[in-house]
């Protein structure tokens, strides 16, 4: 176990190296900062200043050698735009998205779990149709379109909710709500199906024989075999809303991880990109790695 | 009239089907006492695991339907009884065991935990479950009991699996037993223990004992009284020596007359050199020896069956033979030249000579290509054999010569039988012209009047064309009336080698003895003199 955790946390360093380089270069490929950061009026004088200042001037190997340097270190640089370590400034993003991320996963996955498996159970019934039907729809939905039209009615017309930021726990509720439908749509069809086979296996004939009741049967000797598929597209959902839900989070004017990214990339904010760009790819490979883990856990016959 | 304790009446059982309602049983009755053992016999289709499936309420309505008739448990109709009543009588009053014992015990929870909810769930508590489990674990002779508790299904052997599942079934000291078809995934001798296992606690608890299987062997050694099934009727009923000496129906009399073993055994006649010549083969699975050392000579026209049990080697020996799988030692000279040192080029050439026919001919079979597509592949891949104005006249007459009609070859594989589809995947390894055509366990997976016909087939080819094979089985009538010599094996080490003849009528190995004693008779006299003799032998030592 402790030797498959480090072999992946090594190919996981590796692949970190090189997404480094990628957004180093791919990011100084898209323009002067000097030149968006200060006035259009400004001299050249100033603009070589504001480059010696920052490294800028500089050739861009040398420029990653250090940063590498610095990263190795711990030290991310600085926000050009909010002269703060651009590490502080991506966790206190990050913060906000990674809760963002486990409340609507956790809700995701209980709903998704309880609706797929009830559906599962009673194959073409009223139960499985309608929640086919809902969960094809969620899945097909456009969330940045749900997240206007969700603001237009609960926040416009019935003023219920708050229509973007943050400060009270009803702000989190409509981005709870919009990131919470795709997912789900995907994940009851996956569980649905998944559960369809697990029923159907030659051990619940077993288990049924043994007069085994229809609640455990579904939700101890089904389920546990029909998580193992499951558990890889949560996984996957998560990741992507770890990511930071770019569109979801801009609309609601939520401070997450993806809007921070849009508008310093926006701002040629290298660091706080860089900075970003790293801390989520490091929290990927620990959810990974946990999905990992889970599988183990949940499958006796997968040991690493 | 006092009850018997399981009376089906009249039952019949339809499946709604896109294709239509197929009657899976119809109108069928029987009976069974307690300390008797009933035997349902009948080949793949014949509906004889329907009634069993509704005695436990598992069959799945729709798209089933139970139609007509009754199923007394002690004179109660279980299928008027309501579904909490129902699952009450399941586990605790009657048990039922598995033909795969491994797809049958869920492979996420420890088989202790599966024991004790089939204790739980009949309302017994948990230390008294756990001690429970642990008791019958001894009993069913589980190796070092208590470890065994805390395993995982997939950590143990065939046979051990399904003494899990026995050991399961009986937790609850049922009235009844239904075993579907339990050893047929075994080998021969873990049948014989398993079977030998079942009576013993048959005695102990004087429960009744339902029995499903295809094997009329089976039927000797355990049964008291049969029911034969064909095509969802039930054709003939008796005690099983009647029905064996005197069988009535045209269905059963053909039954018994396939059952393999009865035939005279072949005297190798072939003579010439050899044309297949494997010396101290090898082959290793990381630090396991899978082959310690194969020889064995083949000529042209000649039959070697190689049997053994699960793990001896027999189908790592086919796979390093057609260099499926890369060999770590020895020679194998095909008419003079290594197989095994072979450029790709010489060995794609020979590829032609030697054919294989695999045990799983819906999964050897690729189910998107038309009969026609998967015979004339052969020639897409070696033109020279063909041309293509010439294909579908071949191809047709190659289904005529494995008894199919050239009609079938715009079709697909699902849409035959079993027994249709083999002699599909031997049609496809005869357009090669092969000289040696190697099965794997090619007929096992049949019917028995269907292995006869695939057999009978397989005797013709060797005789018009003069094919070699080798003749990979763990059924060893089937063996004694196929091949010319026979190789033993055991543990990756050929045992004994020698004609039918000798190995059959004389072997000389404790091993090859074992094999042989374990093998199931289906004449019920034969068996039961197998049987004490066998006895005898273990109360000597």
């Amino acid at each position: 176990m402790l030797t498959f955790v480090r072999k992946r946390a090594f190919a996981s360093l590796i692949s970190l190296v090189g997404l480094l380089v990628m957004v180093f270069f791919l990011s100084r490929l898209t323009g002067d900062p000097a030149s968006l950061f200060l006035p259009v009026e400004a001299s050249a004088e100033m603009k070589a200043e504001f480059r010696a200042l920052h490294g800028l001037d500089q050739p861009l190997l040398v420029q990653f050698g250090q940063y590498v340097g610095n990263v190795v270190t711990g030290d991310l640089g600085e926000s050009l735009r909010k002269a703060r370590p651009a590490l502080d400034v991506v966790l206190e993003a990050f913060t906000w998205t990674l809760w963002l991320a486990v409340i609507t996963m956790t809700l995701v996955t209980i709903a998704a779990i309880v609706v797929g498996s009830l559906a599962a159970f009673r194959t073409g019934g009223f139960f499985d149709r309608f929640s086919s039907m809902v969960s094809l729809i969620g899945a097909s939905v456009p969330d940045f379109w749900l997240a206007i039209v969700a603001i237009v009615v609960f926040a416009i017309q019935l003023s219920w909710l708050p229509t973007s930021g943050t400060g009270t726990l009803s702000h989190w509720i409509l981005p709870i709500c919009v990131l919470f439908v795709r997912p789900f749509g995907i994940i009851v069809q996956l569980v649905r199906g998944s559960m369809i086979s697990a029923l159907s296996s030659a051990y619940v004939k077993t288990a049924r024989a043994k007069g085994v009741k229809s609640g455990p049967i579904i939700f101890i000797h089904a389920l546990r075999n029909a998580m193992l598929p499951v558990i890889t597209v949560i996984g996957d959902q998560a990741a992507s809303l770890l990511n930071g839900a770019v569109i979801v989070e801009t609309i609601f004017g939520f401070p997450g991880v993806g809007k921070l990214m849009i508008d310093s990339i926006l701002q040629r904010d290298f660091n706080v990109v860089l900075a970003a760009i790293l801390v989520t790819a490091f929290a990927i490979f620990l959810m990974n790695l946990v999905i990992d883990l889970a599988y183990a856990l949940l499958d006796p016959r997968i040991r690493y | 009239m006092a009850d018997h304790l399981l009376e089906v009446r009249d039952l019949s059982v339809d499946f709604h089907t896109v294709t239509g309602t197929v009657h899976a049983v119809r109108n069928i009755s029987y009976y069974l006492d307690r300390g008797e053992t009933l035997a349902i016999l009948g080949e793949s289709g014949s509906g004889k695991s329907v009634s069993s499936a509704a005695i436990m309420n598992l069959i799945d309505m729709p798209p089933g339907k139970i139609t007509s008739g009754e199923i007394l448990l002690d004179g109660k109709d279980l299928l008027k009884m309501s579904g909490e009543a129902r699952r009450a009588v399941n586990g605790r009053r009657i048990a039922m065991i598995f033909q795969d014992p491994l797809s049958h015990l869920n492979p996420v929870y420890s088989v202790g935990w599966q024991m004790r909810e089939a204790l739980k769930t009949h309302g017994i508590s948990t230390t008294q479950a756990q001690a429970e489990a642990l008791r019958l674990f001894k009993r069913v002779a589980l190796p070092d009991p208590e470890a065994a508790l805390d395993k995982y299904p997939h950590e143990f052997s065939g046979g051990q699996r399904q003494r899990v599942m026995i050991a399961m079934a009986l937790a609850l000291k049922p009235d009844l037993l239904i075993a579907d078809e339990p050893t047929t995934a075994l080998d021969v001798t873990v049948q014989a223990e398993v079977l030998a296992l079942l009576k013993e606690l048959q005695r102990e608890t004087g429960m009744g004992v339902l029995i499903i299987t295809h094997d009329l062997g089976v039927v000797s050694e355990v049964a008291d009284r049969v029911v034969v099934m064909e095509k969802g009727q039930l054709v003939e009923s008796g005690t099983v020596r009647d029905v064996y000496r005197n069988p009535q129906h045209a269905y059963t009399k053909k039954l018994i007359a396939a059952a393999p073993g009865k035939g005279d055994m072949h005297e190798p006649d072939a003579h010439g050199a050899s044309i297949l010549s494997v010396k101290d083969v090898r082959k290793f699975y990381g630090g396991f020896e899978a082959l310690k050392g194969v020889s064995f000579e083949l000529k042209p026209g000649e039959t070697v069956a190689v049997v053994g049990e699960s793990g001896s080697g027999k189908s790592t020996l086919a796979r390093v033979l057609l260099r499926l799988e890369e060999p770590d030692g020895g020679t194998a000279r095909w008419k003079g030249k290594d197989l095994f040192t072979m450029s790709p080029g010489d060995l794609f050439k020979l590829r032609r000579d030697l054919q294989m026919v695999f045990q799983d001919p819906t999964q050897s079979l690729n189910p998107r290509m038309t009969v026609y597509q998967l015979i004339s592949e052969a020639w897409v891949i070696h033109p020279e054999i063909l041309p293509k104005a010439k294909w579908r006249e071949r191809a047709a007459e190659l289904l005529d010569q494995v008894g199919l009609s050239p009609e079938h070859m715009g079709r697909y594989p699902h849409q035959f039988s079993g027994g249709q589809r083999q002699r599909i995947a031997i049609a496809r390894a005869l357009a090669l012209e092969p000289q040696l055509i190697v099965c794997d366990e090619a007929v096992s997976a049949l019917d028995v009047s269907v292995q006869a016909q695939v057999i009978r087939l397989l005797d013709g080819l060797r005789k018009k064309m003069g094919i070699a094979f080798i003749f990979i089985a763990h059924d060893l009538p089937l063996v004694r009336d196929f091949a010319d010599y026979v190789m033993v094996m055991q543990k990756g080490e050929v045992v004994e080698f020698g004609t039918v003849a000798q190995v059959f009528d004389n072997p000389q190995m404790p091993y090859t003895q074992a094999l042989l004693a374990a093998s199931l008779d289906p004449d019920p006299d034969v068996q039961a003199a197998n049987r004490n003799a066998r006895l005898a032998r273990v109360s000597q030592i």
